[in-house]
């Protein structure tokens, strides 16, 4: 069984994909004969040729308005877009196209297709390199938003975002791109969109997460379970549609939730899942809710980075903070 | 070629007919057979009965907001005949004309505009995309249509409409940038009709045409007078086929006039002269191919008064039509958001529908 990190298995997705359903091609800004600035697209144009791995201009509202068109005319386009900060030129295609044309041709034209980027901070990068946007992409009907947290994940749900009938988002924390690596089936699997997965079973309280801070959020349990608590974490995979029944049955267990998100804190995607857990397990809750996020500032420079990017540390203190509320 | 002799940089537009129908250079004139030239001639008075009639409904308050085509009829039909039915089109939303061409029944057409997405669900065998309203965005699509035909070994062509203002937008340029990169076998055809709601040419652009802006991006671009049909036909054709060819884009500006208000919402008199107005109400592309076919024996006073007075009757039936049955289903404002609806719609859309059938709505 082969040996991957998350960029890696990227790559290992596409490439079994791409043999496996001729319709399925692979662009953007460098993704062609380079292989993509993080290499997650290397080996595709030597393979499948020019036809079905190409470059780009730099052109990011082209690159994912072309991808609408091909998709109408039979392709299943896997476009990559350089950086997270670098989605927001294509901003309009996504919310006014991308996520509308089926329900606009009230089911004549679908769009099969995939977004994906690198995302999220710390790799000490420029400006417009750190952003953490899934919720301006949650925010609108008719997508959806895929963050996978492992190698094996990574295969697993980038493989069903190709094959979905509708378009997804897919982001990959680039800050764990290569931290780990992890045994990767060679063998057909998918996923499921929209389902989260319980990394961790636990009794004193839920831990919802996703993405690179999945890996903190470990660090930090791991640190709480010597001092004999035991939290429960769940890893999203998917941010929407949202697992709802996951949450909630979890909630109803443990009594308590912390939501850590690596995204500033207000209106986001930990603000959606703690209505969530008031709508329907109020009754349940022994705690107030309670948020891990970064504060709501404009991601500092590498050097001002540490501040803002939420850490083990930090999600430690407000596991004990939620578990031993009025004790 | 056409688009070699007509040279945008030499101020050349190319034109067949001129405003009084006469042939200016016969040589040019395209065989088409009559019965078709009479086909057009009923498309574009169809075109122009149900565009007025479409007016007329929504002062009345039945239609809501409408974007009127009169004076644009030859631009959109005689480019869209140029196309075959295995072409792609991607219009804006001021090609009633194209949407006639093109074969999509009145009814359909009107029910989008009626306020009902039922609307752009066009008969599958139809290569149309729905209206787009963000401005050149459809160019994109487009481009990516005929990309993808060429990646499947098709020699399928795409038409993208849009106007003078539109190509102010990015996407507009990302568009000619990608199909001349990649030599896309798609049409950009702007429809110049020299107001972008209030606002005249020389604020969007400082180029002298339109049309040059293709060799910007590598491939040719022409200027032809959008109120002959013929010379829109022939710049298309030449333009489609090279596309065919694998010879890449073409731009094509067709100059022409919104005779009437941008939208319903809109009141030109606010910005431009009623003189303006008259003028090209002389260049009307109606009026100019009548004289044509008349003088060929292909089209009479009788026969236009007859057609028209059938237009009228079937723009008639095909709106009051839609009047009765035109009103959104519940159901399917929830039901093509996915393929499959998520658990967060199905609890949604049973919670909404019970509030609306408790109150006797459903």
């Amino acid at each position: 069984m082969p040996v991957l990190n998350n960029v890696q298995a990227v790559n290992y997705a596409l490439m079994q994909e791409m043999e496996r359903d001729p319709s399925v091609v692979v662009f953007g800004e460098d993704a062609g004969y380079e292989g993509g600035v993080f290499r997650a697209t290397v080996d595709l144009q030597e393979k499948f040729g020019v036809e079905r791995c190409f470059d780009t201009p730099i052109s990011e509202s082209g690159i994912v308005g072309a991808a609408v068109g091909m998709a109408i005319n039979g392709l299943k386009p896997v476009v990559e877009l350089q950086f997270c900060g670098f989605t927001y030129p294509a901003f309009n295609q996504i919310i006014s196209h991308v996520s509308r044309m089926r329900n606009r041709s009230r089911g004549r034209f679908t769009l099969p297709m995939v977004i994906r980027f690198p995302s999220g901070g710390g790799i000490r990068a420029l400006e417009h390199h750190s952003e953490s946007p899934e919720v301006l992409f949650a925010h609108i009907p008719g997508l959806k938003i895929v963050m996978p947290s492992t190698p094996y994940d990574t295969k697993g749900l980038l493989t069903a975002a190709i094959r979905d009938p509708d378009p997804v988002i897919f982001m990959e924390p680039k800050r764990i791109y290569r931290a780990f690596k992890q045994e990767v089936p060679e063998e057909d699997y998918v996923i499921e969109i929209g389902k989260a997965n319980v990394v961790k079973e636990g009794e004193d309280l839920t831990i919802v997460t996703w993405g690179a801070m999945v890996k903190d959020t470990l660090k930090a349990v791991e640190e709480a379970n010597k001092k004999g608590i035991f939290p429960e974490v769940i890893d999203l995979r998917t941010i929407a549609p949202l697992d709802r029944e996951a949450i909630i049955q979890s909630v109803k267990k443990t009594g308590r939730i912390l939501v850590v998100q690596e995204a500033v804190k207000s209106f986001g995607v930990a603000s959606e899942i703690i209505a969530l857990v008031n709508e329907k397990a109020f009754l349940h809750l022994e705690a107030p809710p309670a948020r891990v996020a970064a504060p709501d500032i404009i991601v500092p420079l590498p050097r001002g980075e540490q501040y803002y990017m939420p850490n083990p540390d930090m999600i430690y203190e407000k596991i004990l903070e939620v578990v031993n509320f009025l004790t | 070629m056409l688009v070699d002799q007509y040279s945008p940089f030499e101020g050349k537009m190319l034109q067949i007919l001129d405003k009084d129908g006469n042939v200016l250079d016969e040589s040019l004139v395209p065989q088409i057979p009559d019965e078709d030239l009479v086909k057009l001639m009923k498309t574009m008075l169809y075109t122009r009965t149900a565009d007025r009639k479409a007016l007329m409904y929504q002062r009345q308050g039945r239609m809501l907001t409408y974007a009127p085509n009169e004076g644009q009829e030859a631009c959109q039909v005689g480019s869209a005949y140029a196309l075959a039915k295995k072409d792609w089109m991607a219009p804006a939303f001021r090609e009633l004309g194209a949407w006639l061409q093109r074969g999509v029944d009145l009814k359909t057409i009107f029910l989008y505009w009626y306020g009902n997405e039922m609307g752009s669900k066009v008969a599958d065998d139809i290569r149309i995309l729905p209206v787009s309203i963000p401005i050149s965005s459809q160019c994109l699509h487009a481009v990516g249509l005929a990309m993808a035909a060429r990646k499947r070994g098709l020699d399928e062509v795409s038409i993208a409409y849009f106007g003078d203002g539109g190509t102010s937008e990015g996407d507009f340029h990302e568009a000619l940038n990608l199909a001349g990169v990649y030599k896309a076998a798609t049409v950009f055809f702007c429809q110049n009709n020299q107001w972008s709601i209030s606002v005249p040419k020389h604020f969007q652009t400082a180029s002298e045409t339109f049309a040059q802006k293709a060799y910007a991006y590598g491939f040719k671009g022409i200027k032809v007078d959008g109120n002959d049909i013929l010379a829109v036909y022939v710049a298309t054709k030449e333009a489609v086929e090279r596309g065919r060819k694998g010879e890449g884009p073409t731009l094509i500006e067709g100059y022409t006039y919104r005779l009437g208000p941008h939208t319903t919402s809109d009141d030109p008199t606010r910005y431009r002269e009623e003189q303006e107005v008259d003028e090209w109400r002389e260049k009307d592309p109606i009026k100019r191919f009548r004289i044509y076919l008349e003088r060929r024996g292909l089209w009479s006073d009788e026969m236009e008064k007859q057609f028209v007075q059938e237009a009228d009757e079937e723009v008639e039936r095909a709106f009051k039509e839609v009047e009765q049955s035109g009103n959104t289903q519940f159901d399917d404002i929830f039901k093509y958001q996915y393929e499959k609806m998520t658990p967060l719609l199905e609890e949604q859309y049973a919670e909404y529908k019970a509030f609306f059938q408790e109150r006797g709505m459903l």
